[in-house]
């Protein structure tokens, strides 16, 4: 019998190409949408998780209040002892400690006052450390425009546009301005060593680079920080490990009557990724809801024009004694081997598609200009395993529903008409 | 009716002279709190979250154009050195040999950390030339008498659009203000303590600034010595001062 039907939609290309290429589409569209999106959602997030949230950030409860104003005031003290104790209750996280400051990057003329000065925004990470992965996570040896990394305390980098805009050149000096931890007035020379280009407005608009050890002889800050992060070494985010982390974390440090005690958030509950995530996992089941839905509608209109086209076929074969439910069922079978086909072509295709551009990237960093959000420069598609069959059935189910509606045309016919219209 | 109507009519008239002219008042409270010149050494005590900080300066001003601030104490500030001339702030950090001149959003920046901004350090200009003022009625505070004054900017550039003041009635000095933005937001409050003649003029020699939209409980001001015209040396006022 599939066999028969099989055979029938090879010879009969009329029959059954139109269908084919419909689902193909419609499957290639689900399967690479969903990769691209799930990659894009994924570059969004890992992107916040690497510069600002971490997969679990911890903070003092009366910092986290007004995080967005940097209060350095309000920071963590002991955090090497900290980090260390977090070192051996959560082995399979890395911690890192991070200050932010911001203030003023004035560039000093030659008798050493303000030639030009900007806004600027700085942010000192462990660069100098042995076998630091903070230069790694940050993608900062890839930013890099100009000049080098820093090699030793006293260096910087500072975003490529500030060096444009106010003639900064690779070994010039630039003081950064601002307070300290107590309030105290902070000048911190650094010597540029090199200048760097993220492709988010946001850290390129006067972003200052300098190893943790540097900013914190500059605020006063030693052995402490404004906040440590948390990576799971699988370099994935699990919401499910963070939330046992996060749960032992703030039951044995989190002290409600101490605003200075340590506090634990996870990267779903910070700058509302957690919305952002949700949205990123329900816009695949919205895709392949709409998919379904509108596929349904055009096999319908392909099953209708069919039936239409093969009416003396199945009037022959009324006429010849074959029961109405048999040819109904035999369609069936015929969409669901078109689905079937139709799905495995579409998959493949989106499968092709999301893979190159999971290796290669969509570059859209000329579009990001004067956005001031932090977003990726590059999108890339992410392949994971539900994109082998999260178009399949789909496609498949649509196939079936447009030639089981299409189908009841067949139940129309009156056999005492059937001779007569032969005839026509 | 007419008996009644005299009666309003003379209770309006009498109204008019029970408070001097705003402007007049503002005027005194101007003698008393600007000068020629000053010199003064005051401790900025800043009561912060974490900790407590006093800091001790000197500070040579003329008029409102010009004046110069050394922190004498503790170490970490001692030696860093302000100047504002006209509308112009640098400050010289001796640590880094830098002098920077300070402007834009960071003049809305706390000084040390404490609850004034170098916006509030750097506005030393007479009330008069920045307000009009009316009398909106009086009030006791700590058992003296003032004329609440309320008064809105006539310039452009002033830092707060409005204030409300109380004036020592006798003394015309300002024992409390009010700081308020265009939209009517207080930003600041201010009590002054410890009135002293000096010189024949009428002086807080302390000064509580709150700053409402921060936490803490304030950066107190503390003259340790006051002193008004001065021969103080031009050459102070000069950028080559911040480097000696």
């Amino acid at each position: 019998m599939i066999k028969f039907i099989f055979k029938g939609i090879i010879r009969d290309k009329s029959r059954s190409l139109l269908p084919v290429i419909v689902v193909a589409l419609g499957v290639f569209l689900t399967v690479f949408m969903s990769g691209f999106l799930r990659g894009v959602f994924n570059d969004m997030t890992e992107l916040n998780a690497k510069f600002t949230t971490g997969h679990v950030k911890i903070l003092t409860r009366a910092y986290a209040e007004n995080e967005n104003q940097v209060p350095n005031d309000l920071a963590l003290m002991d955090v090497k002892e900290l980090i260390s104790q977090l070192c051996i209750d959560y082995p399979d996280m890395e911690w890192v400690e991070r200050i932010h400051t911001g203030g003023l990057l004035d560039v000093p003329d030659e008798s050493g006052e303000t030639r030009e000065q900007g806004q600027a925004i700085g942010t000192a990470v462990d660069m100098l450390s042995p076998g630091t992965h903070e230069l790694e996570r940050m993608n900062i040896q890839k930013s890099l425009v100009k000049g080098s990394l820093p090699a030793k305390q006293g260096e910087a980098l500072i975003s490529d546009d500030f060096a444009e805009r106010f003639g900064v050149t690779i070994g010039d000096d630039v003081t950064l301005f601002g307070s300290t931890m107590n309030g105290s007035m902070m000048f911190k020379t650094f010597v540029v060593s090199g200048t760097i280009r993220f492709g988010s407005t946001v850290l390129d608009r006067g972003a200052i680079f300098m190893d943790i050890r540097d900013a914190q002889m500059a605020l006063d800050m030693d052995n402490a920080a404004s906040e440590i992060l948390g990576y799971f070494k699988s370099g994935t985010y699990d919401d499910l490990k963070a939330q046992q982390v996060q749960k032992s974390f703030n039951a044995k440090y989190s002290l409600e009557d101490d605003e200075f005690s340590p506090q634990m958030t996870r990267l779903v509950e910070q700058e509302g990724l957690g919305d952002y995530l949700t949205l990123a996992e329900s816009m695949s089941s919205i895709m392949v809801f709409i998919f379904v839905i509108a596929m349904s509608i055009v096999l319908w209109n392909t099953g209708l024009l069919g039936g239409l086209r093969r009416y003396s076929e199945f009037g022959v074969r009324l006429a010849l004694g074959e029961e109405k439910n048999h040819i109904y069922k035999t369609t069936i079978y015929e969409a669901i081997l078109i689905g079937i086909i139709g799905s495995v072509i579409g998959t493949a295709l989106g499968l092709g598609a999301a893979f190159y551009l999971q290796t290669h990237g969509w570059d859209i960093s000329a579009l990001l200009k004067n956005i001031g959000m932090m977003l990726p420069s590059v999108y890339r598609a992410k392949v994971t395993p539900d994109l082998f069959y999260i178009g399949f059935f789909p496609g498949v189910i649509a196939t079936v529903l447009g030639s089981a509606l299409a189908g009841f045309a067949i139940y129309k016919r009156k056999t005492a008409q059937l001779f007569h219209e032969l005839e026509v | 009716m007419k008996r009644i109507i005299v009666l309003i009519a003379s209770a309006i008239f009498l109204m008019s002279f029970a408070y001097p002219d705003a402007n007049e008042i503002l005027d005194k409270v101007d003698k008393n709190m600007s000068s020629k010149n000053r010199v003064f050494v005051s401790e900025m005590i800043i009561h912060g979250r974490r900790t407590i900080r006093t800091i001790t300066s000197i500070s040579y001003s003329v008029g409102d154009k010009q004046s110069f601030t050394e922190y004498l104490s503790p170490a970490r500030e001692q030696g860093t050195k302000m100047l504002k001339l006209e509308n112009q702030l640098w400050i010289y950090s001796p640590s880094t040999d830098r002098t920077i001149q300070i402007s834009g959003h960071m003049l809305r920046q706390s000084v040390m950390g404490s609850d004034l901004s170098y916006e509030d350090m750097m506005d030393d200009r007479k009330l008069t030339e920045i307000y009009s003022a009316k009398i909106t009625g009086n009030e006791t505070i700590d058992g003296r008498n003032t004329y609440v004054l309320e008064l809105i900017a006539k310039v452009d550039n002033a830092t707060y659009h409005s204030q409300k003041i109380w004036v020592d009635t006798e003394r015309f000095v300002p024992l409390k203000q009010e700081m308020f933005a265009k939209s009517g937001q207080l930003l600041k409050r201010t009590t002054l303590t410890d009135v002293k003649q000096v010189q024949g003029r009428w002086f807080p020699m302390s000064i509580v600034y709150k700053d409402v939209l921060k936490d803490g409980k304030g950066t107190e001001f503390r003259m340790t010595s006051v002193k008004f015209d001065q021969n103080i040396p031009d050459y102070i006022f000069t950028k080559a001062a911040l480097k000696q």
